[in-house]
């Protein structure tokens, strides 16, 4: 067998070795133009940037973008991530020459239909939250987090309540949560699950008081399950004075089931790129509405979309004087939030709740296959919610096979890895998320290679600790990469 | 169903396999109580077709207006092969590199962009992007005050002549970790940061004093000045810029004797659509000695197994998955998909193309004003050198001149009266590379006509 067949796209060069001094792209610049600047202002020498042609530099990022796994070309079951498809329409909507086009303070007369677009959107959320208000201008779930976390801070200082400067939060939570609460300034108080993955109750009852300014939660929770007690930590939590927030990361389990607001939830952001499907882009652009009940409506971040009879318009710090203020040079990610309109209305009323099932079921699913075939859940007792997390700790211990040696094996099958090491309490853990775009066939052919690599642990655990074998790299030097730190490309001496 | 796969022999087949007999079985673990009421506020789904329609009807509805208005968001000319790269599915539906051997090419984009931003900002080291440049001010404020250790007072120094909206951002951003910003005014005759001001903090503890290239007015500030005397005064040096006039422009590596300490910016004159606010990008880069304070995804290039080149994040104890509550910032998903888009548009248009750009924008700016001051109740602000935008006083109420502009297909300008009532009536206008002397005589008839008056000679 040889699975070693490295491409030759694997050998690409940097864009500076294909740089030739003098070579330009006269069709894509304008023509010289004199421009005055003073002398003493003046660069000196000019930056470094590649001399190519179109071609080169069009051939060269189509040969680096197939280096890449991704949605349109491989199952990426990424727990908490929710990598589901990213339906073509909703982009080619989104990028009409008009939307494009339009600068961001060009007069709202001129915008009503771009508006009307944020304002549906903002209603939408509302309903399938069970929320009172909403603003889009969060550019990712991180930045969501921060204006949940800051409306809690400026609705206790509001009051008076001064002392509330703890959240907090469950030792699975995202890192994002715990560090949003430093970045707003708060205290971090950690605390842990039981051993079915509920929050401890008495350890919540131990740390809630008067210096409670909240708890940060995500439900279904980071262990791929439903926090049961939900309930039981409302009463404790705003008995306490404390607000409850909720991490949308997880949305997509209950879309359509359970309303954050329902639960009791004060604040909550949404991952647009994960539960509305808009595309990740590498790392980013996400999108991280947030949504609050009545008593944060005040603290909202701006600008939101308002209305006025027929006529919609923006609301800044006139309308909103307690707002947090502003999180953004304009209007967040505006080219995201489109998309995610778009598929909202795609998807629709009955569509909404579909989403929530089928992911569910895709989940229990491959947890069935996965417990027939021997894996081990983190959680045997629990139903999947829309992720689960096996625990390879067994497969470690008599094999010496990691999670991370499975993870990367299953690149050679073509699976892109589930997400590895996260929550850091389960040991050897792989977090699986199928999503409910995915189709039987891709969940069984992804069980069937988890199965074959379970049996290559225990023939030849070697096989693994050299995986991948079939990609543009094999596994990288990390230690190496941070000790002797390479950051940019630098002409050869 | 949309986007949902199943057929009903799947679906039985599956619940066979889990061993419950419908889908509503697995979520018994929900009490019934929270279970929600039909969504009866979402309309009924409609088809590809038919929200096609609906999106097409609402850009026509608002049109595409002649555009003068810059005020941190720039219209460039993007070449085509920009985004018919970069809506490739391969790159578009990807995630955050995290399984690096199945991320190589988001990952040498990376690699390649952070060389040419450290080189276009005169730099070491640049990061993987962060969400927009007034959020990247305040990440770069945070960043300061980690840096500069001599420094106990969490003071920055803000220039008035700082774009208006980073400033509310940076506050509401920064506010929470009690740094303080002290204004610092700007001289009424030549719209510069005004030296005298800043002179007034000196031998006090200053964390570190921020300095925006060409200001929101467009004027060019003395930069090597400024950065000269916040170092003088154990400050760090911020350094705001627009990309494009880097090109023309010294860098802020090179500014006074040292060169500035951190560089962030809008990243969206580079390939990014003006798209009614985003998504754009920050950029941000520093010097080596500071790497670890700085916030965001890193990515290095390194070895594997076989002993051949490859990339990989790097520096990822700095993260919330790492050090969670310890991290430099809780940034996570950032803007990568402009990224690669600012990396390729910068490969095609390249350093050449780059300059053209930025004469041609501060020729046409140049040009724009002074067509429009030749109409009587216009004149422009200061008389300082600018880059490509300048702020105009005129006779009357902004507001009511805009609405009438824009009746006549223009979007003519910013309204900054709000942002620096003590100037009075002041519009900001821009022109780049994209407006033709047609365009500027179209906007100055029109601006002749909305004011009432005949131009002179």
């Amino acid at each position: 067998m040889n699975d070693t067949n490295l491409t030759a796209a694997a050998r690409e060069p940097t864009i500076f070795d294909l740089s030739r001094s003098g070579r330009k792209a006269t069709a894509q610049m304008p023509p010289p133009m004199v421009a005055h600047v003073p002398p003493e202002l003046r660069r000196r020498r000019r930056p470094l940037l590649p001399e190519v042609s179109e071609l080169q530099a069009v051939r060269h990022y189509t040969r680096l973008s197939q280096l890449n796994f991704s949605i349109d070309t491989e199952f990426y079951p990424l727990g908490s991530c929710t990598m589901k498809y990213n339906p073509r329409g909703c982009n080619q909507y989104a990028m009409l020459p008009e939307f494009l086009g339009r600068h961001p303070l060009a007069p709202v007369a001129l915008g009503q239909g771009v508006l009307a677009c944020f304002h549906e959107l903002q209603e939408m959320l509302k309903e399938v939250t069970g929320m009172q208000g909403v603003s889009l201008t969060p550019m990712a779930g991180a930045q969501g987090e921060f204006a949940g976390v800051a409306m809690i801070r400026a609705y206790h200082r509001a009051r008076g309540d001064l002392a509330r400067n703890e959240v907090i939060v469950p030792e699975a939570a995202h890192g994002t949560n715990p560090a949003t609460a430093s970045m707003c300034g708060m205290k971090v108080i950690e605390i842990p699950c039981n051993a079915e993955g509920d929050v401890d109750l008495d350890a919540l009852r131990h740390v809630v008081g008067p210096n409670t300014a909240g708890i940060m939660l995500t439900n279904p929770s980071t262990l791929g399950v439903f926090e049961r007690t939900i309930a039981e930590i409302e009463t404790l939590v705003h008995g306490a004075g404390g607000l409850l927030y909720y991490d949308g990361a997880n949305l997509n389990a209950i879309l359509g089931k359970v309303r954050p607001g329902d639960m009791g939830f004060d604040v909550i952001h949404m991952n647009l790129h994960k539960t509305f499907s808009t595309p990740h882009g590498g790392g980013g652009p996400g999108a991280g509405a947030v949504g609050v009940g009545a008593r944060l409506l005040p603290y909202l971040p701006i600008p939101i979309v308002g209305r006025d009879g027929d006529a919609y318009r923006w609301l800044d710090e006139r309308d909103l004087p307690a707002s947090i203020g502003r999180l953004s040079g304009f209007m967040g990610n505006a080219g995201v939030l489109l998309r995610a309109y778009i598929y909202m209305r795609m998807v629709g009323r009955d569509g909404m709740q579909r989403i929530g099932e089928y992911a569910t079921l895709n989940a229990n699913y491959l947890l069935a296959r996965f417990r027939q075939a021997g894996f081990e859940p983190a959680y045997p007792t629990r139903r999947a919610t829309h992720e689960f997390i096996l625990t390879m700790k067994r497969e470690a211990r008599e094999h010496g096979a990691t999670a991370m040696d499975f993870a990367k094996r299953l690149l050679d099958f073509g699976y892109h890895a589930p997400t590895t090491y996260f929550p850091l309490l389960v040991p050897e853990c792989l977090l699986i998320e199928p999503t409910e775009t995915e189709a039987k066939e891709t969940l069984d052919g992804f069980a069937d290679a988890m199965i074959a690599i379970q049996r290559e642990a225990a023939e030849d655990v070697g096989r693994l600790k050299g995986a991948p074998y079939s990609l543009p790299v094999r596994r990288l030097d990390d230690v190496r990469a941070a000790k002797h730190l390479d950051l940019t490309w630098k002409p050869a001496a | 169903m949309a986007f949902i796969p199943h057929t009903d022999d799947d679906v039985r087949q599956m619940l066979a396999t889990i061993g419950v007999e419908r889908i509503e079985d697995l979520f018994d673990e929900i009490p019934p109580a929270l279970r929600a009421a039909p969504l009866t506020g979402i309309p009924p789904a409609a088809s590809e077709m038919e929200i096609g329609r609906l999106m097409s009807e609402r850009a026509a509805r608002d049109g595409r207006p002649l555009s003068f208005i810059g005020a941190g968001a720039y219209e460039h000319h993007i070449p085509a092969a920009v985004w018919a790269i970069v809506t490739r599915g391969e790159i578009y539906s990807a995630y955050t590199p995290y399984q690096a051997e199945a991320s190589q090419g988001t990952l040498q984009t990376i690699y390649e962009y952070q060389t040419m931003l450290a080189s276009l900002t005169g730099m070491e080291v640049s990061n993987a992007s962060l969400y927009d440049g007034a959020s990247g001010l305040a990440e770069a404020c945070l960043m300061a005050v980690r840096a500069n250790r001599r420094s106990k007072s969490l003071r920055i120094l803000m220039p008035r002549a700082v774009n208006p909206t980073y400033r509310k951002c940076v506050q509401a951003i920064a506010g929470n970790q009690n740094l303080r910003f002290e204004e610092i005014g700007f001289d009424p005759a030549s719209g510069q940061t005004a030296f005298d001001a800043v002179e007034r903090h000196a031998g006090s503890d200053v964390t570190a004093i921020v300095i925006q290239q060409p200001n929101f007015f467009g004027t060019l500030e003395d930069v090597d000045r400024l950065t000269d005397w916040g170092h003088k005064q154990g400050a760090l040096v911020i350094a705001v810029v627009n990309p494009t006039s880097l090109a023309l422009l010294k860098p802020p590596g090179e500014w006074g004797e040292r060169g500035v300490d951190i560089v962030v910016g809008e990243g969206q004159p580079l390939g990014v659509p003006l798209a009614a606010g985003g998504p754009y990008f920050g950029f941000m880069t520093t010097r080596m000695e500071h790497v670890r304070q700085m916030p965001g995804r890193i990515v290095g290039r390194t070895l594997d197994l076989d002993g051949r080149p490859g990339f990989t994040l790097t520096l990822q104890a700095r993260e919330q998955h790492i050090r969670r509550g310890k991290a430099t910032s809780n940034i996570c998903t950032n803007q990568g998909l402009l990224m690669s888009a600012a990396t390729i548009y910068l490969a095609i248009v390249g350093p050449e193309g780059l300059e053209r750009v930025a004469s041609a924008s501060m020729a046409r700016t140049a040009e724009l004003v002074a067509a429009l001051t030749k109409i009587k109740g216009v004149r422009e602000a200061f008389t300082t050198p600018r880059f490509h935008e300048a702020l105009l006083k005129l006779d009357r109420p902004v507001g009511p001149v805009l609405d009438e502009l824009a009746r006549h297909g223009i979007a003519g300008g910013y309204d900054a009266s709000a942002d620096f009532p003590e100037l009075g009536p002041t519009l900001l206008v821009c022109a780049t590379e994209t407006k033709t002397s047609g365009d500027i005589a179209t906007y100055a008839a029109a601006l002749g006509t909305v004011l009432g008056t005949a131009r002179a000679a």
